[in-house]
């Protein structure tokens, strides 16, 4: 499976400081919680990028490899932490692990880049933006377990899928930001 | 604006060696200047990320010496070119490293030790990892002990002093670095040396370095001869040149002593390490003159820019050498040892022949400082 990208950045054959100086640019211009996929051939760029990442309060999803390319993927600020849980029910990263066996229907509103490099097994990825246009590959009668990285917008896909008549919908909190169960890539 | 003005690794390696006093802005990110950056103890230090200054070097301005000269460093050299001429935009004069941590990470500095009958014994000095290995020179001929993988600077070195190359040593199996030894000899047509204790699973030939190994070179013949000192490695030998210079290898530093465990066997080879230094060493005249394959601080790098001190003083003042406890001696070196060095299982591995990775697969595995010593 090739991962989504929102957009994509080629930084192949430059040489350190311009991956990073490119992506600031990049990632100036993008929306939050959007995904910039980096292109790159500097080794360094991944140590870079990881702390470059973390101080300026984006997402580092992840990278692979292919050949002598690196693509990482990062998601742009999107000040999640801050909003508030509000769909009442709820369930918790344990209890959710114990329900795994039943075959429940675990909804991942991550964006795919994010889902790709780990998500618990059996979950479907359905992002938040495309989760309005794909509801039918859904079943509304079983119980559904909605996850993202912090439980944010799992909150806001919870209350979108119960005032579309599905009937037992769960928010998963926190997410996988803190999930140590079973996880599988694609 | 003002000047930007390069420095190579040479620059710098005269200035640590000179004590001056430098100001280091490290651009590298946190954990790779927490991990590793050049050493020296007249040299003051800022590490500020490349990235947190794309923005702008105004805030930082003020944070910097006036009366000092200014090195921006990073791991290779673009962010340093970069934030050396913002800052110079701001107008400070600066300097920056060319080819950065890896340039100096790869910098030998070649320091004379002494005379030779017919020659001299050179020591090179790796500042940015602490290796150091030895050419000896007479009528012609040359010697090298403990090489490091920039085999240029070896040949070359000997090429101007117009001597060639005989022998390659390697004292042990080294798990910190990677050796030069093997890819010099081929170069050169020299034997390349190691220890057979050492060198049961190389997949290449080699001369069996054994105690007692005499090797002359040169017509005034001076000898190198092997003294078995296991301990660091099962191998582990020492050199006695023209019985005034003791080659110690990674048994006996100035300031230390050799770590036991490298290739997982420290409960095996303590007794080992306790006979070689403390009978075997010993045993040996007082005034020889200890040169190591390593410095770890650079307290222990003298003025001229040498690694070397009297045997008869390490006995008196290196604490490894002091501890008349057999039980401390063993806790000592098999217990809350520093880290392993980086990749060093992989390191030993392409030091066998068994892994062959590209230069600058080399050059990550080397990345960080050594870690071969055991201090009291």
């Amino acid at each position: 499976m090739t991962i989504k990208a929102d957009q994509t950045l080629d930084a192949k054959g430059l040489a350190c400081p311009m991956p990073i100086v490119k992506t600031k640019k990049a990632i100036g211009t993008m929306e939050p919680g959007r995904v910039l996929e980096i292109q790159a051939t500097d080794e360094g760029s991944l140590a870079d990028l990881k702390a470059w990442s973390e101080k300026g309060g984006h997402q580092y999803i992840g990278t692979k490899r292919d050949g002598d390319v690196l693509i990482h993927y990062v998601r742009k600020s999107s000040g999640e932490e801050k909003e508030e849980i509000t769909f009442p029910h709820t369930i918790s990263n344990e209890e959710l692990q114990q329900k795994l066996e039943a075959g429940a229907q675990i909804v991942d509103v991550r964006e795919s880049a994010e889902f790709a490099f780990r998500h618990i097994p059996g979950a479907v990825s359905v992002p938040l933006g495309e989760l309005e246009d794909r509801m039918a590959e859904l079943d509304k009668s079983k119980e559904t377990y909605v996850v993202c990285r912090t439980g944010n917008r799992s909150d806001l896909a919870a209350q979108k899928l119960e005032a579309n008549q599905f009937q037992h919908v769960k928010n998963v909190v926190p997410g996988m930001s803190k999930w140590d169960g079973p996880v599988e890539e694609n | 604006m003002m000047a930007v003005t390069a420095w190579n690794a040479a620059d710098v390696a005269k200035r640590v060696i000179e004590k001056k006093d430098v100001f280091v802005l490290d651009v590298r990110n946190e954990d790779a200047f927490a991990d590793w950056k050049i050493e020296s103890d007249s040299f003051t230090y800022k590490n500020v990320p490349y990235f947190d200054l794309l923005d702008g070097v105004e805030e930082l301005v003020p944070e910097l010496p006036k009366d000092k000269e200014i090195l921006v460093v990073c791991a290779k050299v673009g962010s340093s070119q970069m934030v050396a001429e913002m800052l110079a935009d701001e107008g400070l004069d600066v300097a920056y490293l060319e080819g950065g941590m890896k340039a100096w990470s790869e910098h030998l500095e070649p320091v004379k030790i002494g005379d030779l009958p017919g020659g001299e014994l050179y020591q090179f000095v790796r500042l940015g990892k602490g290796c150091l290995s030895y050419m000896a020179i007479s009528n012609g001929e040359a010697a090298i002990i403990d090489a490091t993988r920039m085999t240029e600077t070896f040949t070359s070195f000997a090429e101007e002093k117009n001597v060639t190359i005989k022998h390659v040593f390697d004292t042990h199996l080294h798990a910190d670095h990677i050796s030069g030894g093997r890819e010099i000899a081929e170069k050169t047509g020299a034997s390349y040396w190691l220890p057979p204790a050492d060198a049961e699973e190389v997949v290449f030939d080699y001369e069996k370095l054994t105690d007692g190994t005499s090797v002359a070179i040169g017509e005034t013949t001076i000898g190198i001869n092997a003294l078995y000192s296991p301990g660091h490695t099962i191998g582990s030998t020492s050199f006695v040149i023209d019985n005034r210079f003791l080659l110690s290898g990674d048994i006996l530093f100035i300031d230390s002593i050799g770590r036991p465990d490298l290739a997982g066997k420290a409960e095996d080879w303590v007794g080992d390490l306790r006979e070689t230094l403390y009978t075997r060493y010993r045993s040996l005249a007082e005034d020889l003159i200890v040169l190591p394959a390593h410095f770890m601080i650079m307290d222990e790098v003298q003025d001229d820019g040498s690694v070397q001190e009297k045997l008869g003083v390490l006995f008196k003042e290196n604490h490894g050498l002091n501890i008349e406890n057999e039980e401390a001696f063993r806790s000592l070196v098999t217990e809350n040892l520093p880290p392993q060095p980086n990749s060093h299982q992989e390191i030993r591995q392409t030091n066998m022949g068994r892994l062959n990775p590209d230069d600058e697969k080399k050059r990550e595995m080397e990345i960080g400082p050594n870690r071969c010593a055991v201090k009291a």
